[in-house]
């Protein structure tokens, strides 16, 4: 029960954001560019909950909190859900649905191409969250699957790296947490072939009910 | 800040040795608390326009015939949407942080290839000729634009007063460098001072001009006050701000912005839909106000003007 209620409360707390946009755009609160206001913030929680999610797995191990794995998928989902805003923003508001200027950025510009697999490779992991493709998938080639994150992940933070003009202390933020928490997945990796133990490299999903746990057969 | 050092560490203060070896978990806290420090800061960051001050109406403004009739961005746009990294790095910050930017006293240093070096105070500059109103395209090369009622006079009457030598090929100017006044030259993003530079005929031209105000007003300080320059055929960042050197040379004179990204940013800079930014395509451009792009015009839609500054020369090569 508590989970739930804490679940609502995430669900809210990830779209704040979005509302104070919306507020702010309805106010007029949005200063000059608010096109460009918008873009950035898109993009700037994107990466935010990308690191949020990646942080969960070790917080939980940390601090034994086995709970907290209940909110990864929800957590990770926002994060799709605003790279799509982010994209939208992109596709519309910036290209007007050109798509000739959008393929000659994809082409040319760097930080578009990075940026667009950054988004790319999120799609298949929003279309695999559900309890049901974790079945389908199997738990291992799941996790395997979901591996992706890492990857865009890293995308999302050179796109955001290769995009500034001079101050990249912005995109150094992002990269250097980004570096901590992959810092983590490999310190666990190497210590794991190093000493084999029982537990997987990455916490199987454990966002779903008793029954299909139990059906999917996925270790705690 | 001085940290002092307790002479002896009680008991309870050494991390038990379970803690200590678990490594991965330093690793965790810091990426959380970092994560924790982002998302903080982009939620608190509301970004509300800095109350603008009033400041002082110029008396005896003339009408000129290289204004356009296009509408005038608003006010509040163009003095709280900055690129003026001498104070932030965010468009939104310098209204705030040059609201008590003090552009008195002040002298503009006249050096290199003149007649006579000398230092001229900014009060009297202003008085070599009655002000126009200059209402401009204003095109930077982030792809945005705006249309500012610029308020001058033509910079060639600055340089007919000062006396070039006929040698003088090129005009430097350099902007004030003060860390303890402009907070963002203690961050080395550019290169400090920002300098700027012109080709002699490009400052001589009438375009080109010394601004002090804008709107019917003395210059906002997050606009440059007290003195800067206006070429509006060029991008934006080729108009220095609050300069407080013009250095008359035979050499062409490197600018920050080339300094900081040669490939990116060249000497020229003329607005040119036909040669894109290596990371955006110049071709259209977001007026500020407006929910559709507009196609860029070739010099900024000043080619009747300037374009015979450049025939014969590769646009592509000298960007």
């Amino acid at each position: 029960m508590t989970i739930r209620w804490a679940k609502i409360f995430v669900f809210f707390a990830c779209l704040a954001p979005l509302a104070r946009l919306a507020w702010k755009g309805f106010h007029g609160l949005l200063g000059a560019n608010p096109i460009e206001v918008i873009t950035h913030s898109t993009g700037d929680w994107t990466l935010i909950l990308l690191l949020v999610t990646l942080s969960i797995t070790p917080l939980r191990k940390l601090t034994g909190q086995l709970w907290l794995i209940r909110f990864r998928r929800m957590v990770g989902l926002f994060a799709f859900f605003y790279a799509s805003l982010h994209f939208t923003t992109y596709i519309w508001l910036d290209k007007f649905f050109d798509v000739h200027a959008m393929l000659k950025d994809i082409a040319e510009r760097r930080f578009i191409t990075v940026g667009l697999t950054a988004f790319v490779l999120l799609i298949p992991l929003a279309a695999t969250s559900t309890a049901g493709w974790i079945r389908r998938l199997g738990g291992r080639r799941w996790n395997l699957l979901h591996q992706l994150i890492y990857v865009s992940a890293i995308c999302g933070v050179i796109h955001y790296w290769w995009l500034v003009k001079a101050d990249i202390r912005k995109p150094l933020q992002y990269a250097a947490v980004l570096a901590l928490l992959l810092a983590y997945r490999v310190f666990v990796w190497t210590a794991k072939s190093m000493k084999p133990s029982s537990h997987l490299p990455i916490a199987p999903q454990l966002q779903y009910t008793s029954r299909s746990r139990a059906e999917t057969n996925l270790p705690e | 800040m001085l940290i002092k050092k307790s002479s002896d560490i009680p008991s309870s203060e050494i991390t038990p040795r379970r803690l200590y070896l678990n490594r991965r978990n330093f690793l965790t806290a810091a990426a959380a608390a970092g994560a924790a420090a982002i998302a903080g800061s982009r939620l608190l960051n509301f970004a509300a326009p800095a109350p603008v001050r009033a400041n002082a109406q110029i008396p005896g403004i003339q009408k000129s015939k290289f204004s356009t009739s296009e509408p005038i961005t608003p006010f509040k746009d163009v003095s709280n949407y900055n690129n003026y990294y001498e104070f932030s790095t965010d468009k939104y910050e310098p209204a705030a942080l040059a609201k008590d930017f003090k552009t008195r006293p002040w002298t503009l240093e006249i050096t290199g290839l003149v007649k006579k070096k000398q230092k001229l105070d900014v009060d009297s500059i202003l008085k070599f000729a009655p002000p126009e109103e200059r209402i401009y395209r204003h095109r930077c090369v982030e792809g945005w634009s705006i249309v500012v009622p610029w308020i001058g006079f033509p910079l060639s009457v600055l340089i007919n007063k000062v006396d070039p030598l006929p040698k003088a090929r090129f005009v430097e100017f350099v902007s004030l460098y003060d860390p303890s006044r402009m907070p963002g030259q203690r961050v080395s993003v550019l290169q400090w001072p920002y300098v700027e530079g012109l080709r002699m005929d490009e400052a001589m031209h009438p375009l080109t001009l010394l601004c002090f105000g804008m709107y019917g007003e003395v210059l906002p300080n997050q606009d440059g006050a007290p003195l800067r320059v206006v070429v509006p055929w060029k991008y934006g960042f080729k108009s220095a701000k609050t300069i407080v050197k013009v250095n008359f040379t035979d050499k062409q004179p490197l600018n920050s912005w080339n300094v900081a990204a040669p490939n990116e940013y060249g000497f020229y800079s003329n607005v040119n839909p036909n040669v894109d930014h290596p990371r955006w395509s110049q071709a259209t451009e977001r007026r500020l106000g407006e929910f559709h792009k507009r196609p860029t015009l070739m010099f900024n839609g000043y080619a009747d003007q300037v374009a015979s500054l450049y025939s014969g020369m590769d646009l592509k090569k000298y960007f």
